[in-house]
């Protein structure tokens, strides 16, 4: 795998510490092709709907900072799933593990300061500061199909930058076949973190993977930073894949010569593969995959086939050519 | 008990166990099912949990009316909770079928609103393959199955008629499967839920609760059957 290299690194910082927002700045000025300024916690608070919550009255759409974004070609025009649907229906399993539990629990999780440690076989481990992360390349709207291993789908516009950008930037050595992404650990923060599981959260990708343009770097959905339970305030996004392998709350992303264990693969390899592309062709042992619930505004369940890669075959296909999808699953 | 209380305690009863289902289309109703994030899925766990709460009570109705013969009217009303179990386990199965299996429900529904009846069982067609795959390939649901076709068989036979019919011993053996359903629904829980996932221990606990306090109650009955037999023996001889 061929990793385009980065130019100008500048001083070296210890590892120890974390790159101050300007430094990380002003390295990639030149690379940048838009300033997006203060678009991150810049502009104006926007009215969030006010949908009522009759099946859970204690949440509430809170209104939050608009992200400024450029629009982009990867966008499907599928129905959207509406925002509140999207933001109280989650699985993020530090939060509780009823769909309905990030959103009530999530609210502990303190998203700034908040740093991102990149280690592992780079050139210069550091620890990146999220606001400089975030201002690093332009952020882009893009609406994908989410597909979960659990047959419900939901169609989401994510806000941010290939991870690819991310990844040149860290600079890894030739040697570096796999990214591994770990989720923020923190039982004070995380009260409701379940036994039996085996924290931290962990998920990995093989390098080209990680470049393929579709993997998305992810700070916000539908225009707004991302709220806690989906995340915040850094995630990948892998749209071909089913959900469970977008980490989510990152705190650090590192760099391994060989396939990093995941957590859900650790726990049940039989269920969870390394892999796990959308595969209508490959059950998971509870739930078949080849159709799949959309969620939508209506009450009746919109069935629809389930594609191969959810649809994004043109994008990722090739990364797979030769390889026993069934097997490697 | 006199026979006036005992009707109004079943009017009470009837509507408490249709309480939850009461509930339910009220959130249709009001647009807060279409409001929730995945509709189908919160009905099937609603119309399941409810399931086994009721084969739970249902199922203490003889450890409760054990601990005082001033409560053994309690019996009175076990077939009415066991009927309401069966009756979740149905909505639960028909949620299955026609909203979670992929039976294309909004295309069934359209066509009888356009005066085309049949496409339900075109739609049935579509699916039929996908549901006998998921028999035979998740164990979660055949052994769920087992739980619906037991409450099926016990609500069937639960006629009077019927139960002398079948003479009272034949009736109380198979009327016995009511502990391998509700073990069975209870295994259903968790063999659905994930890796990790510890939610269905709480139906778990009681359940051995209640099996256990049967074993004990066996075990000290063996023990202290003298004196109490004795006793009952010289009562009714009094009599």
């Amino acid at each position: 795998m061929l990793l385009r290299k980065s130019n100008n690194l500048g001083p070296s910082i210890p590892s120890s510490e974390i790159t101050p927002k300007e430094v990380f700045e002003q390295h990639h000025q030149t690379r940048r092709r838009f300033l997006t300024g203060a678009a991150a916690l810049g502009a104006g608070a926007i009215a969030a709907a006010h949908v009522p919550e009759l099946l859970h009255p204690s949440q509430e759409v809170h209104a939050a900072a608009q992200l400024q974004t450029v629009p982009s070609q990867y966008t499907v025009p599928d129905a959207q799933t509406p925002f509140n649907k999207a933001t109280n229906y989650n699985n993020f399993y530090e939060f509780g593990t009823d769909k309905s539990d990030p959103a009530r629990h999530a609210h502990t999780l303190v998203t700034r300061p908040w740093t991102v440690k990149i280690d592992g076989l780079v050139k210069k481990p550091q620890t990146l500061d999220i606001d400089g992360i975030m201002k690093y390349r332009p952020i882009e709207s893009r609406v994908y199909r989410h597909r979960c291993v659990e047959a419900w789908s939901m169609v989401i516009p994510w806000d941010g930058y290939p991870l690819s950008e991310l990844i040149k930037f860290c600079d890894p050595l030739p040697s570096a076949k796999y990214v591994e992404f770990t989720t923020l650990l923190d039982r004070k923060q995380m009260p409701d973190l379940p036994g039996g599981f085996d924290w931290p959260y962990t998920e990995g990708l093989r390098m080209d993977e990680a470049m393929n343009p579709l993997a998305l770097l992810t700070f916000g959905c539908y225009g707004q930073p991302l709220p806690n339970q989906n995340g915040a305030p850094i995630r990948v996004i892998l749209p071909w894949k089913y959900g469970f392998k977008s980490c989510k709350s990152i705190v650090k992303i590192s760099f391994k010569a060989k396939q990093p264990p995941t957590l859900w693969n650790e726990m049940a390899p039989n269920e969870y593969g390394f892999y796990s592309n959308v595969n209508p062709q490959v059950d998971h042992p509870r739930w078949s995959q080849a159709h799949e619930r959309r969620i939508d505004s209506s009450f009746l369940p919109h069935t629809i086939p389930t594609l191969m890669f959810n649809g994004y075959g043109d994008q990722v296909a090739s990364l797979y050519s030769g390889m026993d999808l069934k097997k490697n699953f | 008990m006199s026979k006036r209380s005992i009707i109004a305690l079943k009017v009470l009863l009837h509507l408490l166990c249709l309480a939850p289902f009461a509930y339910l289309l009220h959130l249709y109703r009001n647009g807060a099912l279409a409001l929730n994030p995945d509709p189908v899925n919160y009905i099937t766990h609603f119309t399941g949990n409810w399931t086994l709460y009721i084969l739970l009570a249902t199922l203490a109705i003889t450890p409760l009316r054990r601990l005082s013969p001033r409560i053994s009217f309690l019996v009175r009303f076990r077939r009415l909770i066991g009927l309401y179990a069966f009756f979740y386990a149905t909505l639960h199965l028909a949620t299955y079928v026609f909203l979670f299996s992929g039976y294309d429900i909004v295309t069934a529904l359209g066509g009888v609103r356009a005066g085309h009846p049949g496409e339900i069982v075109t739609q049935w067609k579509v699916i039929w393959p996908a549901i006998v795959d998921d028999l035979l390939k998740r164990r979660f649901i055949q052994v769920g199955l087992l739980a619906w076709v037991i409450l099926f068989l016990l609500a069937a036979t639960s006629p009077a008629f019927i139960m002398r019919a079948m003479g009272g011993k034949n009736w109380q053996r198979l009327h016995r499967l009511i502990y391998v359903a509700a073990i069975a629904g209870v295994i259903h829980f968790w063999w659905l839920v994930k890796t990790g996932v510890r939610t269905p221990w709480k139906d778990t606990a009681v359940l051995a609760v209640l099996l256990l306090a049967r074993i004990v109650y066996t075990a000290w009955k063996r023990t202290h059957k003298r004196t109490p037999a004795v006793r009952i023996g010289v009562a009714s001889v009094s009599k």
